[in-house]
């Protein structure tokens, strides 16, 4: 018997070191920093001090920081749990009953957003958006500057152009596990499309927009190419929690300070996710 | 209600499958017709495109005075009950029942109304707070048919509604469904492919095969006349007796004897049924007894008359095995099929 136990914590003990290296130790290590005021020069890059709480206080002192977690919030609703769910799921339903060649062709499309990597994709976003020869300003016979004028839309716009395709896929997967006789219940007694949705299949798939919104909430949450595209800015305009960071931690090099704002965007991950797990089990 | 009229309609599916091929059908009004026939002639099929579900490629379907065959579903009137009754797990079996009325914007007293209603004429009462999931195999069956009746159409489709239940409850919802349908008086059409389920409850039976209806008639004619030899060989619980036979001088000799004929001379096949053979001393096919399986209140006998012949004798003439018997057929009850397999 302890022979055994034995041998099953050395066939676990690689998992756990890995998860540790990886994982517990940088969490601690970032709220450790995140009470120290840890600089990535001067005196206190040599010899950080523990300060407390201070760093957090200050951060919810912060404008900028305010200004942030609201943009962080308009950029999760809007291109995640808005953009990427309907626009996925409106995909997914019209593509289900359309010639396989054709519904092949638009599913590659969207995936081809979705696997080309992030410098790549924000660098054609760049070409698409700027002013002057952009494609979208020649297109529309306009020379707007789109990332300077209306910065979070385009970061909006962007992100659900990337993302849908996760979405997509996995609605279509939920989809094709309604059982076709209840959408044919449904036209049989003349439902409209909404009302098929809204009474058929949305009862069948809540499982999975929960999880969904979960996954593409806290990826959008933490998304850090909207830096590729703006930077931040302009003025701050754009400077969703992760840029933020970015820009405290490495442009002013506050790195404690940036630990904390990173821990709290933890905290925030870590609720939205508690309740999305209690929306699903709800329904068990 | 409506009566239902099929004129030269095929069905193909995308991948070429003709699963139903140019075929003529009257319903009529308040009828209950059964479509019968083996696993895979197209049964659910020629269903569906009844419903709209698949649309014809060729040919014309009307319900009533109206041609439905471009109508989508949701406007032909019709309503449908799936093999697996396609009750929304979600929903009370109220909600459910009240489904079509609450698709057509009704107020809720009125699908509360519906729901009562049709649960007192489907002995549902009392169970329609529950879910779908907490009720037994026949109670789901008659939900999905109160649905069904709910919906107030003119033609009510059931595909294989009994195959889901066990032996007993079968019996048990075939004699309601009869029951219901007469009060309701509603055109049914229903698929099985149990050829006892569609003798015992259908006003009129179409046998098809291979997209075709191979006869159309009430369950006595199908029964008692099978017009080919695949509808003799599909009907009746116990197989036909179909023997290799000669017609000669207005006699027909088979299985060692002979007896009365019309006809031209030629090659034929001989269909008797083993109930329409009876025990006598002076039958016409005499034969050892090889097997004797019992069938509850009567055996089938396998009587070795050079080619093995089947009878169906009552439990008190029960022969033992190696008895020589002489058996006669029923008058009137011997077929005979031409070398294209049809009725001669
Ligand atoms: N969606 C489909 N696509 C292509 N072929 C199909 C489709 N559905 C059925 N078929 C084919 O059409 C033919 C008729 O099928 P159908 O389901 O109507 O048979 P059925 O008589 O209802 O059989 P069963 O008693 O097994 O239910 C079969 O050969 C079947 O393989
Ligand atoms: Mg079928």
């Amino acid at each position: 018997m302890p022979e055994r136990r034995t041998w099953a914590v050395a066939f676990v003990a690689p998992a756990l070191v890995l998860i540790g290296v990886f994982l517990v130790f940088p969490a601690l290590w970032t709220l450790y920093i995140g009470i120290t005021d840890y600089q990535l020069t001067g005196p206190t890059a040599i010899n950080p001090r523990v300060v407390g709480v201070t760093n957090f206080v200050s951060a919810l002192d912060d404008a900028l920081f305010t200004n942030s977690v609201w943009l962080t919030a308009v950029f999760v609703l809007g291109s995640a749990v808005i953009g990427q769910n309907v626009l996925g799921f409106t995909l997914a339903w019209l593509l289900r009953r359309v010639r396989p060649w054709l519904r092949r062709t638009v599913e590659g499309f969207v995936l081809l957003a979705w696997i080309l990597p992030g410098p790549v994709v924000a660098y054609l976003w760049f070409a698409v958006l700027s002013r002057d020869g952009g494609t979208l300003g020649t297109l529309v016979g306009s020379n707007t500057a789109w990332l300077v004028e209306y910065p979070m839309a385009s970061l909006v716009v962007f992100n659900i152009w990337r993302g849908t395709a996760f979405s997509m896929l996995l609605y279509t997967s939920a989809l094709a596990a309604v059982p076709p006789s209840h959408l044919e219940t449904a036209r049989l007694v003349g439902a409209s499309g909404w009302q098929t949705v809204r009474d058929v299949v949305f009862p069948h798939i809540r499982g999975h927009v929960l999880t969904n919104t979960l996954l593409i909430s806290l990826w959008t949450a933490n998304d850090f190419t909207p830096f590729l595209l703006t930077a931040g800015g302009p003025n701050h305009e754009s400077e969703v929690l992760p840029v933020l960071i970015y820009r405290r931690a490495l442009e002013s090099g506050q790195l404690g300070y940036a630990s904390a704002i990173s821990l709290l965007l933890l905290i925030g991950n870590l609720v939205i996710a508690l309740v999305y797990l209690r929306l699903l089990r709800r329904r068990a | 209600m409506a009566a239902i009229d099929i004129a030269g309609v095929s069905t193909v599916y995308p991948n070429g499958v003709r699963a139903v091929d140019d075929l003529d059908l009257a319903v009529a009004d308040g009828e209950l017709f059964a479509l019968l026939g083996p696993s895979g002639c197209g049964k659910t099929t020629l269903l569906r495109t009844i419903a709209g579900l698949e649309q014809a490629s060729a040919g014309t379907v009307g319900i009533g005075a109206l041609d439905v065959t471009r109508l989508p579903p949701g406007d032909r009137r019709v309503a449908m009950v799936f093999q697996d009754y396609a009750l929304f797990p979600h929903m009370t079996v109220a909600e459910n029942i009240a489904y079509p009325l609450r698709v057509r914007r009704a107020s809720k007293a009125a699908q509360r109304d519906a729901a009562e209603r049709m649960s007192g004429d489907l002995s549902l009462t009392g169970l329609l707070d529950r879910r779908p999931g907490q009720l037994s195999g026949g109670q789901q069956q008659r939900t999905a048919l109160a649905r069904a009746v709910a919906a107030d159409a003119d033609v009510l489709l059931l595909d294989e509604p009994l195959s889901n239940l066990d032996a007993r409850l079968r019996l048990e919802a075939r004699t309601f469904l009869k029951r219901l349908q007469r009060e309701l008086a509603l055109t049914t059409v229903f698929v099985t492919h149990d050829q006892a389920e569609a003798l015992a409850l259908a006003d009129r039976i179409a046998v098809m095969d291979a997209g075709r209806i191979r006869q159309l008639g009430t369950p006595r004619e199908v029964f008692q006349r099978p017009a080919d030899m695949f509808v003799a060989n599909f009907i009746g619980s116990t197989p036909m007796n179909l023997l290799p036979g000669t017609v000669v001088d207005g006699q027909v000799e088979f299985a060692g004897t002979r007896l009365p004929a019309s006809g031209v001379p030629g090659e034929v096949t001989v269909g008797i049924r083993p109930e329409y053979l009876r025990i006598a001393p002076d039958g016409v096919l005499s034969g050892r007894v090889s097997i004797v399986e019992n069938l509850g209140v009567t055996s089938l006998v396998t009587l070795d008359c050079g080619v093995p012949v089947g009878v169906v004798v009552p439990e008190h003439e029960e022969p033992a095995v190696g008895d020589e018997l002489r058996v006669s057929p029923a008058p009137g009850r011997v077929l005979l099929y031409g070398e294209d397999g049809r009725l001669r």
